[in-house]
């Protein structure tokens, strides 16, 4: 059985203005961070869009997202908006955290947004809590985590997968294998590479889909989300993708060969998926041309936004370091 | 309830874990072996047969799963109390507990509490070597974003743990292994302890001795030994590690005009450290003496009983650091 993607034109241009708003945006992050606006670590998205695209169709607004430090593609795919994002990211007091967490620490409440971890596999066990608390108090909710496959590699990742699966939470593990953590290539890391078949040691339901494909990822997301929400337990989806840009800002890239990321580029995300919609008559160029303007106009926003934003007085330094109440 | 009522330091820890219960529905336990075993040391026995697996949550050997869940579940609502067997175990935990319950909070901008508490057994002296034994409470007080207590008393031990679920930040309430047999009276017109202040347990106005956990007790003895040789030692119990109650420690300072600090931990770079540099920075010309500490020798907690005694600060080595200071040779 599976769960319908359904191709209507208007399905069909979300998701590409999706993807094309999370690569522009990060575009303009690039240009901020050369003018030294953004600072600090910027790990960036390129290529990858179609796996938080794709996986965030499947969520409703009372799902919980976990991700990693590169995860400007999921805050901007579950909704949070740019201009937030943005001010963030230059240490504005308007920005979603205060301008305490940046790029790497993104979290957003009313999404439920709980990061933004920098810290590879941090993020397994808290999304295995989120799920467990959700559980507990009768919400039918799913939890979504996302990581790479650098985090396959540590002990965090094995603790929550087995958790997850022998307590029956409901967590979608997404491993946004992209084949290198870091600089460490996923055959130079992995005994066992099949990254599904470490699921399955866990009994855990997983299937490795094309995540350069946003309709495959979608719909392989709401197959695994209809399991979940039905009481089946964790699902776990292995997207094949890539990075087509370096791992951070300061990444010669010397484990890999430029042609390697020539070949993928081919196989981007977006290219494709124009290309589809072009060739087979769901979208005409015009329309495309209209969407890369409106998502530059919207970026544009947020950047003035972000700009005319205020630091926060350093007297403010240690509020919620301790906190004087659980916020409502 | 009328009289006093007998109870262990065990007991009462039990009956804070029933109350918080019985008290709230979003509070569980979560660890290994609290369930069915009963709890390593018995705090938990019987919990499960009360109320049930869904609350009393035995776990998989998997520290940094489990205390990373009792994060995310307390980001969602929920009141977890997580048991970790002993110190050396929670440093498999120490990722969740430093870079995410200590952080979130403040690294969101303050849009998510850490309501967790995660109970930890620490200690030396029941013979079970350098992987069981050690005191590293010091460690955790080191870090922002966490309240660090270690009840010492019966009293604390029965009523932190109220306190620590009406904190809205992560807590680690720290029960030092020797106390959990030791046996006495609660008054029953207590029914609460603040988590904010550290406590005169004796007073004194020759000299100060600052402890908490077993090393209350053991000041508590050596206060007694330098009572018959007519020092009056004031005995100070920390309770709470972080945040230091700083005030209370410069007090009775300033009335006994000299200090042994005594720490189980070690003494590089120790707890006893840098209370010993508070005292230094507030209170330098209210003492009389140098700041002395009684701390735990640096070594890896041995397996043999007098190479233990020996790593450990005994009551003696404290009435003998008091007693220097007071009538120096």
């Amino acid at each position: 059985m599976s769960a319908r993607v359904h191709l209507d034109h208007d399905h069909v241009r979300h998701l590409l203005r999706q993807m094309i708003r999370i690569r522009h945006f990060e575009s303009k992050c690039v240009e901020l961070y050369q003018a030294q606006k953004i600072l600090g670590f910027l790990h960036l998205y390129d290529g990858e869009e179609a796996v938080s695209v794709g996986v965030m169709e499947a969520l409703g607004a009372d799902d919980a997202v976990i991700a990693t430090y590169r995860e400007h593609g999921q805050a901007i795919a579950r909704g949070i908006g740019m201009d937030v994002l943005m001010a963030e990211m230059l240490g504005k007091q308007e920005g979603c955290c205060r301008g305490r967490g940046g790029s790497m620490h993104i979290f957003d409440k009313a999404a439920r947004f709980y990061g933004g971890n920098a810290i590879v596999g941090g993020g397994l066990p808290l999304a295995v809590g989120v799920a467990l608390g959700d559980k507990m108090q009768g919400r039918n909710t799913v939890t979504a985590c996302f990581f790479g496959d650098g985090a396959v590699d540590e002990g965090e990742f094995h603790e929550s997968m087995n958790l997850a699966a022998l307590w029956r939470l409901p967590v979608l593990f997404v491993c946004e294998n992209n084949l290198y953590a870091m600089g460490m290539a996923l055959e130079r890391a992995e005994a066992q590479t099949d990254i599904v078949a470490k699921a399955a040691g866990y009994r855990m339901p997983g299937v490795a889909i094309d995540g350069m494909d946003v309709v495959a990822v979608e719909r392989a997301a709401r197959d695994a989300v209809e399991q979940i929400r039905a009481g089946g337990g964790p699902q776990f989806l292995e997207c094949r993708t890539y990075r087509f840009r370096a791992h951070s800002m300061f990444d010669a890239q010397l484990y890999r060969a430029k042609d390697e990321i020539e070949a993928w580029r081919k196989k981007g995300p977006i290219v494709r998926f124009e290309g589809w919609l072009l060739t087979n008559g769901l979208i005409r160029e015009e329309e495309v041309r209209r969407i890369e303007a409106e998502a530059d106009s919207e970026i544009d926003g947020a950047v003035a936004f972000a700009e005319a934003g205020t630091l926060e007085p350093v007297e403010e330094l240690e509020r919620f370091v301790t906190m004087a109440e659980v916020p409502a | 309830m009328s009289g006093p009522a007998s109870t262990t330091y065990r007991e009462a820890c039990r009956q804070g874990l029933r109350d918080a219960l019985l008290n709230d529905p979003k509070t569980f336990l979560m660890g290994e072996d609290i369930g069915r075993y009963g709890g390593c040391y018995a705090v938990t026995k019987g919990l499960i047969d009360e109320f049930g697996e869904e609350r009393i949550r035995d776990t998989p050997l998997s520290e940094s799963a489990y205390v990373g869940a009792g994060i995310g579940a307390a980001l969602v609502g929920m009141r977890p109390i997580v048991e970790i067997m002993t110190v050396n175990f929670s440093l498999l935990a120490l990722d969740q507990i430093v870079n995410n319950a200590a952080t979130i909070p403040h690294m969101s901008g303050g849009q998510f509490a850490v309501p967790l508490v995660i109970r930890i057994a620490t200690g030396g002296g029941r013979r079970v070597a350098a992987q069981h034994s050690h005191s590293l409470e010091g460690w955790y007080a080191h870090i922002p974003g966490l309240r660090i207590l270690a009840p010492a008393v019966l009293e604390d031990a029965r009523f932190m743990l109220a306190a620590a679920l009406a904190d809205p930040n992560p807590v680690l309430i720290f029960e030092h292994v020797m106390l959990y047999n030791i046996e006495g009276e609660l008054d029953p017109a207590v029914a609460a302890v603040d988590i904010a202040r550290a406590k005169v347990r004796r007073e004194g106005g020759d000299v100060s001795l600052i402890a908490y956990g077993n090393g209350l007790t053991k000041a508590l003895a050596a206060a007694e030994t330098l009572a018959a040789e007519g020092i009056a030692a004031e005995v100070v119990d920390l309770r709470v590690l972080r945040p230091l109650d700083t005030p209370t420690l410069v007090a009775s300072v300033a009335k006994t005009r000299r200090c042994v600090i005594v720490d189980e931990g070690w003494k590089s770079g120790s707890l006893a450290a840098e209370i010993g540099m508070r005292i230094a920075e507030q209170a330098f010309f209210d003492l009389d003496a140098p700041l002395r500490r009684v701390c735990g020798r640096e070594v890896p907690m041995p397996y043999a009983a007098h190479l233990e005694d020996a790593a450990l600060p005994q009551p003696a080595d404290i009435v003998a650091a008091a007693r220097g200071l007071v009538r120096p040779a």
